[in-house]
């Protein structure tokens, strides 16, 4: 399959097809960091973080019209403000969603994937009655159109590289928030052991509630970000949830950066292959691999060494 | 456990009585032949709920991926009718006669390997059990023998499903693409679009599906059942026994594979075409759903559950589109939050006393159920 080309071109091929994969990267990162964080520091399944992400995604939209209607002056800077807009839209709805649902069912995790499937689909439904079936759109601000000629061959999207540094800045945010902060001690205290963390005075139901919340929030970041670089329809979390739980589960649950090397490998996979086979097949073959590598290596890439 | 250890207990006797009276005479009697291949088609999702029974309810293995097997076990009844239907004559204004019309129009001009076999239909029948069994065997040995579970579990069966729906759409040479194999005929030179045809193959479902409630009360009623159940609540304490507590898992996920294939075999038979739609994602985790409505613990249930909410979508998605997402959803967060014990367990509480008052039984046997009135892996979850 590689005949057909000269080395240069061979090389301009991968490193457009890198860059592309390194934007598919962003966004499993962005979605995969808070499922990571809810999944593996909470041991919560949620099916319904992908309509977190797309109602990020929808606050976005809202906000490109709003701007570009009523404060035409701004609107360069609109996207700074629907993605705080998105973070605590997500992360209220997540609060909700885990007072009335999932604490009820820390005891048990797969009643909580099915719930969370229920509260997906209803999620699904009232986007698609509040916003239409049809995919829409956000118009972009002008600076952040174009692209940015490095070679002759290799041209790089400045979208793509505003949604790079984007993604780059919320993972250290995350890393701060979880192991430098107050919250992200007591959320892993929680985590280690709850019963334990409760006697030395730390409101466990409040962890969990603001550790969810928290989770969401970088959800609807994300799905802030994704308007960046594709439309928005009411199931289109749907297409990425496999993904992205594939993504956490390969990393290792309990570790970020396992998140974050599993996602990278994942993505590059994806992208270059996919230049040389069909879509479909690129991705049928990248996930049988981590399918595969998950049966012979249960605990993922990065694991906690434990006794089992 | 006095009246436990005997096959068929009195109430199980008349529950299997009941049943079998509803899809053999009451409903066959009573709608008309087009509602009656409708309700046939439900009762092949039955046959995943059951197999989901005994190795989710039961044996506590989560698996969001039975529709792969509903699936292969339906492709492989489609493959050998698509071949039936395709003969030289029938498709000779096709660029090559004699393969299925879809693989012309994909510029193939020869049959792929895979497919010649289904040209034989004892190896279709073969096959149909065979393969997803066989299928179900690698993914449970690979994961049971190393102590892979729940959620993990859940979540890579999960992708298998995903994937197999990618990799038919995909290859729409080779296996139909989206539109899945449609236009089939006659099974062995039986046309089965009739209205009589149609009579045939629901009872000949419902039998099938009777045969299979009456298998997995066997197993339900074995010591094989007993382990899965203690295994469920205390794995490590099985394992110290003595037991390879993996074997008995894949054995699980392996019978419940075989019983959505045939399930899926008899959905072709019924419907006259077979798509990567009831393959994926959704349509397995719906199956799921089926399970926990009629009570997870629950044989009977099961069925029962399979029509009520098949009736339901069917009855909404006519009249209220807009609704029935907001139904399905709010059934799957109701069904875990308000009545774990779905329908099964409504009747234990409301209707059992009575039944058993008529029989003149005096105490339920419920050697099942948890010793709390908390969900499995409530207890399971505790003790670890």
């Amino acid at each position: 399959m590689f005949a057909d080309y000269s080395w240069s071109e061979l090389g301009s091929i991968f490193a457009m097809q890198g860059f592309a994969g390194l934007i598919l990267f962003s966004v499993f990162v962005l979605m995969a960091l808070g499922l990571a964080i809810i999944f593996g520091q909470m041991g919560v399944i949620n099916m319904a973080h992908g309509e977190f992400m797309i109602l990020g995604a929808y606050v976005t939209y809202l906000c490109s019209n709003f701007f570009s209607t009523y404060l035409p002056a701004l609107f360069g800077i609109y996207f700074f403000v629907a993605m705080i807009l998105a973070f605590f839209a997500s992360g209220a709805l997540g609060a909700l969603v885990e007072w009335g649902l999932i604490r009820h069912l820390y005891k048990r995790p797969l009643d909580t994937l099915l719930a969370t499937w229920g509260l997906s689909l209803i999620l699904q439904q009232a986007y698609r009655s509040i916003f239409g079936a049809r995919e829409v759109g956000v118009s972009l601000p002008s600076w952040l159109l174009g692209s940015w000629p490095l070679t002759d061959l290799i041209e790089i999207p400045i979208n793509g590289l505003f949604v790079m540094s984007l993604t780059f800045l919320i993972a250290v945010g995350v890393y701060f928030l979880m192991f430098r902060s107050r919250l992200g001690m007591q959320t892993r205290a929680v985590v280690q052991n709850r019963v334990m963390a409760g006697a030395v005075g730390i409101n466990t139901e409040r962890v969990d509630r603001m550790t969810f919340a928290i989770g969401c929030g970088i959800a609807g970041v994300a799905g802030s970000a994704f308007t960046m670089i594709g439309s928005t329809g009411p199931t289109a979390g749907q297409l990425y949830i496999v993904d992205t739980f594939l993504i956490v589960v390969f990393g290792g649950a309990a570790s970020l950066l396992g998140t974050i090397a599993s996602a990278f490998t994942i993505s590059q996979a994806q992208s270059t292959m996919e230049f040389f086979l069909s879509g479909s097949m690129a991705k049928v073959l990248t996930l049988l691999t981590v399918v595969g590598i998950l049966m012979l290596r249960p605990e993922g890439l990065f694991s906690l060494k434990i006794r089992r | 456990m006095t009246s436990g250890n005997s096959f068929l207990t009195r109430q199980e006797l008349l529950g299997l009585a009941v049943v079998s009276l509803l899809i053999l005479v009451v409903l066959p009697a009573s709608v008309d032949i087009f509602r009656l291949n409708l309700i046939g088609k439900y009762l092949t999702y039955a046959f995943v709920a059951i197999g989901l029974v005994l190795c989710w309810g039961m044996g506590g293995i989560l698996s969001l991926g039975q529709g792969v097997f509903f699936g292969l076990g339906g492709y492989c009844m489609a493959m050998f009718l698509k071949l039936e239907a395709s003969t030289p004559e029938a498709t000779k204004i096709q660029s090559t006669p004699g393969i299925p019309d879809f693989m012309d129009w994909n510029q193939l001009t020869e049959l792929p390997w895979f497919w010649e076999p289904f040209h034989s239909f004892p190896f279709t029948l073969v096959a149909i059990v065979a393969l997803p069994s066989l299928f179900a065997f690698v993914i449970g040995a690979a994961m049971f023998k190393r102590r892979v579970g729940g959620v993990y579990f859940a979540i890579i069966t999960q992708a298998i499903a995903a994937i197999l729906t990618i990799l038919i759409i995909g290859q729409q040479g080779y296996t139909g693409g989206v539109n899945g194999i449609t236009d089939l005929r006659t099974l062995l030179g039986w046309d089965i679009r009739t209205d009589s045809a149609k009579y045939v193959l629901y009872f000949v479902n419902a039998g099938l599906l009777i045969a299979v409630i009456v298998a997995a009360q066997a197993v339900r009623k074995s010591k094989l059942g007993r382990l899965l159940v203690a295994l469920r609540d205390k794995e490590d304490r099985v394992r110290f026994s003595g037991y390879d507590v993996a074997n008995f898992k894949i054995f699980a996920f392996c019978l419940a594979a075989a019983f959505s294939a045939i399930g899926g075999a008899m959905f072709t038979l019924q419907v006259g075409f077979m798509s990567p739609s009831f393959v994926g994602i959704v349509p397995s985790i719906e199956m799921v759903i089926y399970t926990a409505v009629g009570g997870r613990l629950s044989i009977f249930g099961a069925v029962y559950g399979t029509l009520l909410v098949n009736w339901a979508k069917t009855t909404f998605s006519e009249t209220f589109p807009e609704l029935w997402l907001f139904g399905l959803g709010a059934l799957f967060i109701a069904v875990v939050l308000v009545f774990p014990n779905g329908l099964a367990g409504l009747y234990r509480s409301y209707l059992q006393p009575h039944v058993d008052r008529l029989l003149g039984v005096k105490k339920p046997a419920d050697d099942d159920e948890p010793a709390s009135d908390a969900v499995p892996e409530a207890a399971a979850r505790a003790a670890e």
